[in-house]
């Protein structure tokens, strides 16, 4: 484990168009062997990336999950068994002892969305 | 600080929960563990012959890893030396320590009878136990478990489920649980056990086994004999001292380590928590005193002090399908108390209260048959509450309207644990709402109560309630942080205003942006209103996850397909059909409980597709997937069957073609019987319909599941269409005053005035909106569309049923299957 953290190139990659997400919803985004959920605040407009894969029984069902907010925190909760994560920090709201997810940046070109993998070298 | 645990069993395990909370600065923690698995919860093993492995773990091996915990599984500690501070554990570890603890917990009792070494033997204490006995008991006719404590109840009744049917229980002693109940109470559940089919032998000393290799019988000290080809044995427990006696620690004279009040053995710098420890010269064979040895070690460990004072050990049986607990004293004696016991052979019941002769005070009690009232009268007994009025009313509690726990509640002192397992008080709970915890999931995370066994949940709601009342709050069952209305405020709002998206209802009554509790309930409402296709106006991503892809999800991510199969009657033509289907797309098929056919395992991309092929046939959407009208189910009626009074099949088919599509609530079903045999089990439904001479008698308000309970009658002799007037009004009176989520047997055990007010409305029409209530439903009746024929249909719904909306054609690449009986099913969870 290093202490300082490195700063990594982001690789920005073209999702699909806006109008392919649901207003309020999430889809999943096929990304070589990755699958990336991907989701839609249209109240906020708000765009949200994170891994698809539920870490709590490991089903790859994120992007069907139901989007809400806590105390204006913007979460994820699975569709099966409603454990709730933070899209902002990938944190598991609703049970402190499991796995945080990852998040990715979003940004939108053109009504085009682009999703930011971070470069490995 | 090195820390080494030997043993990750349930209060190891617990262990390092607490000790990771105090985030000491330089902590080595490391943990050995005999067993193969990470800690499981032991108190539902019985569980895991439903379940798997994986569903019982406290915590994942990732969770170890990730919190720095050094885990060693399958290697047990072998020798310590106590000088060097040093653990030597089978495959060759060494390890040096600051502080050890013992938490090896006990292991299963096993008297000396010849015999008991013979194949077929078993006990009942981990996983691997289970997996022995599942696997032998599919050869095995017949099966016998010594000893009727709780365990030894549990594991018969595991044995019943594995499918001997034959199997006996013996135990030595006059009586089953001779330490929780007395004789009349054993009685009572010998009788509710024989009807579950266990033959209960008591006063039966076991002197042999018999057979070889494998066990075929056993021989008693009475000279009869009892035929069994599997036995369990469950005589008690033996603390797991063995390591320490090697150590030279001190040990009980019948076994467990001796500890002080902080949990310190002879060595001070060892420590013994759980099952192993002998504290107060008593091994506490519970999680919850283990638990809270855990915390008593850590505290001294960590520089605070605190004692272990002994424990309280009432106990509540689960499981066995007959509530038997008992609490505080449940043996006194004239000289010092009066019982008070209630029997009720009938039904199964039996209650004894122990009050102290001066009426003043609960010192303990029995409860067999109906346990409902355990939280309160235990909290009533441990916290010695001054008992006001008729002690007799303690007995029934739950008879008397209004009168719940709350009223009891308040009472508590602060001090009373509320949650035995994690040790929570009423003032720590009181405490959090009080700082604006309001809610239970609140509560939950910022104390733990309410996490372990579930056990206290009600409680803990009341409390919140209380609490809230008690700072002036009005407490209306408002949805959630996003809507400060209950769930008939918003239906009214929504009506009046006619508002027909989640987002207009939202924008103009709710704040922030909705989430998983209020966006179903909202959607719900809408759909029960309005009857339009779900999945449009946006509200397709307000609908819980099998609303919005119309169809369950299952275990893997695949769908379940059901086709509405109206009253249960099938042509031969469709069946072939629903075949064909099943085996074009890879579907496993099972005929459900609800008289239909499921076909499980659909990938989302092909259920369109499926869907399509089925539409084309003549059939349309089962609804398996929403809170709406499930199944009306039919006996076969007077068409065919030589008592059938009517055509209970045709009458099935109207109403199931009636009220399809039916949002509400919670999910509503329905039967038809032709007579009073009852073939179709009208009386377990929503709302169900008998056959009389003179037409048709009306029940409703049952349901099976978690929580059975009979249908009420509402009225008699209908005739066919005065039947379906009835049930119009019912069921848009269930749908406009009842809770989310709250089953119409639910709805009704709440309902001010019950069964009399229901019939008030529904028959009497005593508020006068009997003829709104049918028009309503009308509306909703002509408003039915099949939504799977909307969908695909509708390019821009059927967009939705993709798995990658960058590549739209391919399906889920990690959904896994497994072979079973020459059809699939669903990968294990990992
Ligand atoms: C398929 C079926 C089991 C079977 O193979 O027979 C079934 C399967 C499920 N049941 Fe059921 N129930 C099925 C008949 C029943 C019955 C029997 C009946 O309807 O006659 C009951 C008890 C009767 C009753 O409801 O009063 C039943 C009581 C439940 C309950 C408990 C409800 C309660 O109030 O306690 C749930 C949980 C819930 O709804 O919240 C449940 C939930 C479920 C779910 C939806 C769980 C879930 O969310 O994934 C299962 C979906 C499986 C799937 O993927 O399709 N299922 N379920 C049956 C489908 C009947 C049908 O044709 O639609
Ligand atoms: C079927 C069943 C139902 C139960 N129901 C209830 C209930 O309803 N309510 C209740 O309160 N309690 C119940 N209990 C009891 C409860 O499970 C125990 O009180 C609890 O598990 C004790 O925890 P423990 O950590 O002390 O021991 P355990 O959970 O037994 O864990 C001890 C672990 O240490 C390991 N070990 C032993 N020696 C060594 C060594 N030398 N090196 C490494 N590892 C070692 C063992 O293999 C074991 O995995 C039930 C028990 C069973 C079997
Ligand atoms: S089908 Fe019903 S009873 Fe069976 S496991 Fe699923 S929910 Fe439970
Ligand atoms: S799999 Fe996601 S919450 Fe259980």
């Amino acid at each position: 484990m290093s202490t300082t953290s490195q700063l990594t190139a982001t690789k920005w990659f073209l999702a699909c168009d806006v109008t392919d997400v649901p207003t309020n919803g999430g889809v999943c985004v096929k990304y070589n062997e990755t699958q990336i959920a991907l989701f839609f605040f249209a109240r906020r407009n708000e765009w949200y990336a994170t891994q698809n894969l539920c870490p709590h029984r490991r089903q790859m069902a994120l992007s069907r999950g139901m989007t809400g907010t806590v105390a204006d925190e913007p979460k994820v909760a699975c569709p099966f068994h409603k454990k709730t994560f933070s899209l902002k920090t990938g944190q598991c709201l609703s049970d402190e002892s499991e796995c945080s997810i990852q998040t990715y940046p979003v940004k939108i070109e053109n009504d085009k969305v682009y999703i930011g993998i971070p470069e490995q070298e | 600080m090195k820390i080494v645990v030997i043993g990750n069993g349930m209060v190891g395990y617990k262990f390092c929960e607490k000790i990771l909370a105090k985030k000491l600065p330089d902590l080595h923690l490391t943990v050995f563990g005999e067993e193969p698995h990470p800690a499981y919860d032991r108190v539902h093993l019985t569980d895991w012959f439903n379940s798997s492995t994986d569903q019982l773990l406290l915590a994942s091996s990732d969770w170890y890893a990730e919190n720095g915990i050094q885990l060693e599984l399958g290697d047990p500690v072998k020798y310590i030396d106590t000088t060097l501070k040093r653990v030597y554990s089978a495959k060759n570890k060494i390890l040096d320590y600051d502080i050890l603890i013992f938490a090896t917990g006990s292991a299963a009792f096993v008297p000396p009878i010849p015999g008991v070494d013979k194949q077929g033997v078993f006990v009942y204490r981990t996983i691997d136990d289970l997996q022995k006995i599942r696997a032998y008991a599919k050869n095995a006719k017949s099966g016998a478990v010594i000893g009727g404590g709780l365990l030894g109840l549990e594991a018969a009744k595991a044995l019943l489920d594995l499918g001997i049917n034959n199997t006996s229980v013996i135990e030595f002693a006059s009586r089953l649980l001779p330490r929780q109940i007395d004789d009349q109470g054993s009685n009572i559940l010998k009788n509710q056990l024989a009807a579950l089919g266990l033959q209960i032998l008591t006063n039966k000393q076991t002197s042999e086994i018999i057979g070889e290799p494998a066990i075929t019988g056993l021989s008693f000290k009475d000279g009869s004999t009892l035929d069994a080809e599997i036995l369990v044995i469950s005589a008690g427990i033996k603390p797991r001292d063995e390591l320490a006696r090697l150590a030279g620690l001190e040990v009980g004279e019948r076994g467990g380590i001796v500890v002080n009040e902080k949990m310190q053995t002879s060595d001070p710098s060892i420590y013994a928590i759980g099952e192993c420890a002998l504290a107060n010269q008593m091994i506490y064979g519970l999680v919850a005193p283990g638990y809270e040895m855990a915390d008593v070690a850590i505290a001294n460990i960590t520089g605070t002090e605190k004692s272990f004072t002994g424990f309280d050990m009432s106990t509540k049986l689960k499981l066995i399908g007959v509530d038997v607990a008992s609490f505080g004293d449940p043996f006194t004696s004239p000289e010092t108390s009066t019982s008070i016991v209630f029997e009720d052979k009938f039904s199964g019941v039996y209650k004894r209260l122990n009050i102290s002769n001066d009426g003043k005070q609960l010192l303990g009690g029995i409860l067999v048959g109906d346990a409902a009232d355990y939280n309160l009268l235990l909290q009533t007994c441990k916290n010695k509450l001054a008992l006001s009025g008729n002690p007799q009313d303690l007995l029934f509690t739950n008879l008397k309207p209004g009168n719940t726990a709350s009223a009891g509640i308040s009472q508590l002192p602060d001090e009373a644990i509320i949650c035995s397992c994690e040790g929570v008080s009423k003032g720590t709970i009181c405490d959090k709402v009080t700082a604006g915890c309001e809610t239970l999931d609140g509560i939950k995370k910022a104390t733990k109560a309410g996490t372990c066994c579930g056990g206290c949940v009600p409680m803990v709601k009341d409390l919140i309630n209380t609490t809230l009342s008690s700072q002036g709050k009005y407490i209306r069952n408002v949805i959630c942080e996003h809507f400060n209305y209950s769930r008939q405020e918003i239906y009214d709002l929504i009506k009046i205003q006619h508002l027909y998206s989640f987002d207009e209802v939202l924008e103009k009554h709710g704040h922030g942006e909705g989430c998983e509790i209020c966006k179903p309930v909202v959607a719900s409402i809408l759909a029960s209103l309005w009857n339009e296709m779900i999945l449009d106006k946006g509200n397709d991503t307000a609908q819980d996850s099998n609303d919005r892809y119309l169809a369950n999800i299952q275990k893997g991510g695949t769908y379940s397909v059901v086709p509405r199969i109206p009253g249960g009657e099938i042509t031969p033509e469709k069946l072939i059909i629903i075949g064909q289907i099943a085996a074009k797309y890879n579907l496993y098929t099972k005929l459900t409980g609800g008289q239909r056919i499921d076909l499980f395992g659909a990938h989302l991309v092909d259920l369109p597709y499926i869907w399509e092929e089925l539409i084309a046939a003549g059939f349309e959407s089962g609804h398996a997937y929403g809170k709406a009208l499930r199944t009306v189910k039919s006996c076969v009626g007077s068409t065919w069957c030589r008592f059938g009074l009517h055509d209970s099949v045709s009458y099935a088919i109207r109403i199931e073609e009636r009220y399809r599509g039916l949002r509400a609530p919670h999910k509503i079903k329905s039967a038809v019987s032709g007579c009073i045999r009852e073939c179709a089990e009208a009386q377990s439904k929503d709302f169900g319909i008998i056959a009389t001479e003179k037409g048709w008698n009306l029940y409703v308000c049952g349901n099976g599941g978690s929580k059975p309970q009979h249908a009420v009658l509402l009225a008699s002799d209908l005739d066919s269409e005065t039947c379906i007037k009835y049930i119009d009004r019912f069921l848009m009176f269930y749908i406009k005053t009842a809770d989310p989520l709250t089953r119409t047997a639910t709805w009704l055990n709440k309902l001010d005035g019950g069964i009399d007010y229901l019939r008030n409305v529904v028959v009497n029409d005593s508020l006068g909106i009997g003829d709104q209530l049918e028009a309503e439903m009308q509306q909703l009746v002509n408003n039915y569309k099949c939504e799977w024929k909307e969908v695909v249909t509708t390019p821009a719904l059927r967009k939705r049923f993709a798995h990658f909306v960058n590549a739209p054609s391919e399906k889920d690449p990690t959904v896994q299957f497994q072979e079973l009986r020459s059809q699939k099913k669903a990968a294990e969870w990992k």
